[in-house]
């Protein structure tokens, strides 16, 4: 049927593609050599053709609005540092026929199969070094291979579990494998974001259900790693390097996609032999740990003990405890790009059958055979160090094409051949890009994600194809400008919905959500300190601002009370929009960057627009009327932050850290407020001005009717339970939290932290207004900050 | 000949340290026909929370120690009886240097002791273009592998001066040897260095060493040293000789092994992450006594 159908079909004219022409040297992916459009290709092609210039316009605006909303972004380096970038995309998905595929899955599972034979052997018993058919000194001499490991076998029997293959397709239609991933694949979760942009811009033609769906493959994952723990209590973990590291998004994403807990090394312990996570109910059990860490930083005790991102320890609890790591600690070593000169060879020793797909023809230069090969063809080569990982080219300067070197310097690497590797120079196939609002046919390769399951390997229906930035092969990698494509595998068959929610195997059981690792408690501690700090700090200086403006020098004596409160706060009162203000705000994003897989994406990015909008503010306003209307404006944008936070978060100990960090940093700045501007001895205007700051002119009108006295002031801003910025009203919401800690209340039994909290409530709710004096106010202040410090010693560190 | 050995390390912190755990390699090694432990034991004071132990990838032994938080003080000792013989310095065996990389290609082996390990840079032993001329001049018209060991060795003693002030642990062989100062851990790493550079694999030996008296004296207790020197591939057939370019001697029975490695840093005594709040003052003391040998107690 299907057949019948494409063959009726009548190709699309090119014309209606713009110009789209294949580069002719290498096949491309839409279109044939003949100039027709592949029958894959056909029905997207149409509706592409049928698009107006301005449509697809928006479309790609409105794939990068997903992106941007998502705050999906990666880490570019540059000269001696680093920038967040916007993901990008390339919106037109590359497309691969299922019966294509089905052969790339095949040969994929058997190269995964492969490595994990050469793994076993490696950290086993050395027999293909012994045997003559691995050379002892490219594995002896490499930094991948970590001796510590050897010996020590992974007890679920299994090396690898989560590997990437790099494909692209030869000059003769063929797929060529171009590099392994065993280390720490990344890309898996941008994939997922690509999916989700790329069928927004293209619904229509996604929606029909012939492309395969990811979630399928997410799922079985998933439900893998749980089933590989050994105790129902213990957790799996995501390991990341942190925020600074190129792909930290994808760890938070995928985290938060798969419901695992993301740690950073020292979130983890070894404690009697065993993986901890330090949480803020003591150290819980971990059983499998999904490292997006290289290995060799995992453990500064017995393997780089320059790393500071590892685990003390991690080495000795795989040697005594039944863990499991994914990858097995030392799998970088199976990315050396040598290892792919005698995989070929190995495959049918190891494997019983040669190489289904073949990788791209590589050979040691340790050998007098294959040095003589690269004097006689060096236009076709490039060298590069052999004990190299990663794609040729993705590394500036590491690789050259043989005959680019002068015979001299050629000369000089084959005298020193082991160092070297020399492998046929790649020429990718073609895939529509879209380049000035026209399609323009850009090089292309595959990244092939590979889960290990119960039923084997399982290979994701899709995938993360990297595109040139210019028709040079060598511009695929995304340091280098190239960006990234959705892959598409098209059935002829429609395919089924898949979900990442399991079937029920047995009756319903609600399930309490793991618990909080430390860092991640405290950093949303402070989350809620710095944002209401900058709440702080932006009601304060708008005071300021009117007063300017209304009675310029005339304000000068209350301005002089008022300036210490902004100046303890690390703000220079004297600008429009101080520097201060934007550190408080970098320092809140900060803290929000070490927890984006548990803050919500859309706080995320109204944290971000706040962060932009008072950075633009700050080149322009000026002191006076202009700034306290910024001012507002940031107000505004402040309370969206709250509302969202508050609203959507769900209400456990996440929610509960932030919560505090919020009340404590407002107990603190009201107290301080009101002890400096109700003080007996502040200028006229100070009890107004303390009620404006303190968001409550209506609220003192309709309670009290009459002017602003102490004793008013007082009771409303410090004592009234009732008004939401009291002090008594954080306090109180702080006592509730505090107790709801784990072991803050052991029925009745009272934590020191929860002990403190309640002798401070206490003080508090005793006062009356006349007793609350300046002096009482600032040492009821030192009992708030010193409650910080108790949060902190028991459950932060 | 049979040793009593005795070895005392101690640190002070200023004040109580965060828990940590310790990597200890100070237990003399089991070298078949050359080394035999009849007894050992380690002791860690104050007692840690855990404490296991394991052989490391080259055969050393560690003892792995996790100590309890509020640590003002560290002692560990050990003590061991054990018998040394030293292999004596025969006919040399060795090829001549040309030959040696065909020799080592003949090697199909990953296990501890192949040479493999031990000719490429290692962490803290990088390649080093002065001290690679040093050892070329040295060793012109060595005739033999071992020839070449022991030229270069000897041309070390003489450029170099001992000195225990000049460099640290973590100094580089490159800095030492501009300095041409340095302490035995100095003189192993610049002898390594150089003879990678030549081609011939090289390791870092770790143990102790017994220091004789000056005649008609008797010996000090604690005045016997942890030690370092060198270990190098001559060829399959007179395999690995040990030479210690501090003394200018090949090892003999006055060297007792603790564990070989690629540099200090895989057989470092002790290794760990004790967090310290304060500074720590460190001190070691070794004693190792032919057994019946008189022997002068000062307190």
């Amino acid at each position: 049927m299907a057949d019948k159908k494409s063959a009726k079909a009548k190709p699309a004219p090119l014309q209606s593609l713009g110009d789209y022409k294949p580069l002719g040297s290498t096949p491309d992916e839409m279109v044939d050599a003949q100039g027709q459009i592949r029958p894959l290709w056909q029905a997207f092609a149409e509706a592409f053709a049928a698009l107006p210039p301005a449509e697809i316009a928006l479309r790609q605006a409105r794939a990068e609005q997903y992106l941007r909303d998502s705050g999906v972004f990666f880490r570019q380096y540059g000269a001696g540092q680093s920038t967040e970038r916007p993901w990008p995309l390339s919106p037109i998905p590359v497309l691969i026929d299922e019966s294509d595929w089905v052969h790339v899955s095949q040969a994929l599972t058997q190269r995964a199969d492969l490595l994990e034979a050469l793994m076993a052997d490696l950290y086993g018993e050395n027999r293909l070094v012994s045997e003559g058919l691995l050379p002892p000194a490219l594995i002896a001499s490499n930094p991948e291979w970590l001796r510590p490991m050897v010996g020590i076998r992974p007890h679920t029997g299994h090396y690898l579990h989560f590997v990437a293959f790099e494909i692209g397709r030869g000059p003769d239609g063929q797929w060529w494998v171009l590099a392994d991933r065993t280390q720490a694949p990344s890309g898996a979760g941008y994939a997922l974001e690509n999916r989700v942009a790329t069928s927004r811009a293209f619904a229509e033609i996604y929606g029909d259900g012939h492309i395969h769906r990811l979630a399928g493959f997410f799922r079985d994952f998933r439900d893998t790693l749980q089933s590989l723990r050994q105790d129902r209590d213990s957790r799996v973990v995501i390991l990341s390097p942190g925020p600074l590291n190129e792909t930290y998004y994808e760890h938070a994403y995928i985290a938060r996609y798969l419901g695992f807990t993301l740690v950073q090394g020292e979130d983890l312990v070894v404690d009697d032999g065993a993986l901890k996570v330090r949480t803020i109910s003591g150290l819980r059990p971990v059983d499998v740990l999904w490292r997006r860490l290289d290995s060799s930083y995992a453990d500064p005790m017995e393997l780089n003990p320059q790393s500071r991102l590892g685990t003390p320890g991690l080495v000795s609890a795989l040697r005594t405890q039944g863990l499991t790591l994914v990858n097995a600690l030392g799998s970088g070593i199976l990315e050396t790009r040598a290892l792919m000169a005698f995989l070929p060879k190995l495959a049918p020793i190891l494997l019983g059958a040669d190489l289904a797909i073949p990788n791209i023809a590589t050979w040691w230069c340790g050998g007098a055979t294959e040095r003589a090969r690269v004097k006689s063809a060096p236009q076709r080569m490039v060298l590069s160090p052999a004990l190299a990982t990663g794609m040729p080219f993705d590394r500036q300067g590491e690789t050259q094409l043989a005959s680019d070197l002068t015979p001299a310097e050629l000369a000089h690497r084959l005298a020193n051949g082991a160092d070297y590797v020399a492998q046929e120079a790649v020429t990718l196939s073609t895939t529509p890009a879209l380049v000035d609002g026209k399609l323009a046919p850009r090089p292309m390769i595959l990244r092939v994600f590979l889960a290990r399951t119960p039923k084997g390997w399982q290979v994701m229906p899709g995938g993360f194809a990297r595109i040139g930035a210019t028709p040079d092969p060598a511009a695929v990698a995304m340091q280098r400008g190239g960006s990234a494509a959705d892959v598409w595998i098209v059935t002829k068959d429609a395919v089924p919905a898949v979900s990442m929610v399991a079937p029920p195997t047995g009756p319903y059981r609600r399930t309490t959500p793991g618990a909080l690792p430390a860092r991640a408690a405290d950093n949303l501690f402070w989350l809620g300190r710095y944002i209401e700090r900058t709440e702080v700090i932006v009601r304060l200086l708008r005071a300021r601002n009117i007063r300017l403006a209304e009675s310029g020098a005339m304000a000068k004596p209350l301005l002089d009370v008022l300036d210490p409160l902004l100046e303890t706060l690390g703000v220079d009162p004297d600008t429009g929009i101080p520097q201060g203000l934007l550190d408080t705000l970098s320092d809140a994003t900060g803290s929000a960057g070490q927890v984006r897989d548990r803050f919500s994406p859309d706080a995320w990015s109204a944290l971000a627009d706040l962060n932009k909008t008072a950075r633009r503010m700050a080149t322009t306003v000026t002191p006076g009327d202009d700034a306290a209307r910024a001012l507002s404006s940031l107000l505004r944008k402040l309370a969206g932050i709250s509302g969202l936070v508050h609203e959507n978060m769900y209400r456990f100990f996440g929610w509960r850290f932030l919560t505090i960090g919020r009340l404590h940093e407002r107990a603190m700045g009201m107290t301080a407020l009101v002890a400096t501007l109700a003080d007996p001895e502040a200028p006229a205007g100070a009890l107004d001005l303390a009620v404006e700051v303190g968001d409550a002119v209506l609220t003192h009108r309709r309670r009290f009717t009459m002017r602003t006295s102490r004793d008013t002031v007082i009771d409303l801003l410090a004592l009234d339970p009732l008004n939401p910025r009291s002090i008594r009203h954080q306090i109180d919401g702080l006592q509730i939290q505090v107790d709801m800690l784990p072991g803050a209340n052991d029925h009745g039994a009272l934590s020191p932290l929860a002990r403190d909290m309640l002798r401070c409530h206490a003080a508090l709710a005793t006062e009356a207004p006349e007793t609350l004096t300046t002096e009482a106010l600032w040492q009821f202040r030192d009992r708030i900050a010193a409650l910080s410090e108790r949060l902190t010693e028991e459950y932060l560190r | 000949m049979r040793y009593g050995l005795n070895l005392k390390v101690k640190y002070e912190f200023d004040r109580p340290t965060g828990s940590g755990r310790q990597l200890l390699r100070v237990l003399p090694a089991e070298i078949a026909g050359a080394q035999t432990v009849l007894a050992s034991v380690l002791t860690v004071t104050p007692p840690p929370l855990e404490r296991r132990e394991f052989p490391d990838f080259f055969g050393t032994k560690v003892i792995e120690v996790v100590m309890p938080p509020g640590l003002t003080e560290l002692v560990i000792t050990m003590a061991a009886r054990l018998s040394r013989t030293a292999d004596p310095q025969g006919f040399d065996m060795s090829p001549p240097l040309a030959q040696l990389p065909a020799e080592l290609n003949g090697v199909y082996d990953l296990g501890p002791n192949s040479p493999h390990h031990f000719t490429a840079a290692s962490p803290r032993i990088a390649a080093g273009i002065e001290i690679a001329a040093f050892a070329r001049t040295a060793t012109a018209g060595a005739s033999s592998v071992r020839e070449a060991i022991e030229h270069f060795g000897l041309a070390i003693y003489s450029g170099m001066k001992f000195d225990s002030k000049a460099t640290e642990v973590d100094t580089s062989p490159a800095e030492a040897f501009s300095l041409r100062r340095g302490v035995c851990q100095d003189f192993a790493q610049i002898m390594i260095s150089g003879l990678r550079s030549l081609g011939i694999p090289s390791a870092y030996v770790a143990g102790f060493l017994r220091t004789l008296p000056p005649k008609g004296k008797p010996r000090l207790a604690g005045a016997d040293a942890m030690h370092a020197w060198t270990r190098a591939w001559a060829g399959i057939e007179a395999g690995w000789v040990e030479y210690d370019p501090t003394n200018a001697c090949f090892a003999e029975n006055n060297h007792i092994v603790v564990g070989y490695g690629r540099d200090y840093g895989d057989v470092a005594p002790v290794t760990g992450r004790l967090r310290l709040d304060g500074p720590q003052k460190g001190s070691h003391a070794v004693d190792l006594i032919e057994m019946d040998e008189p022997r002068l107690h000062v307190t």
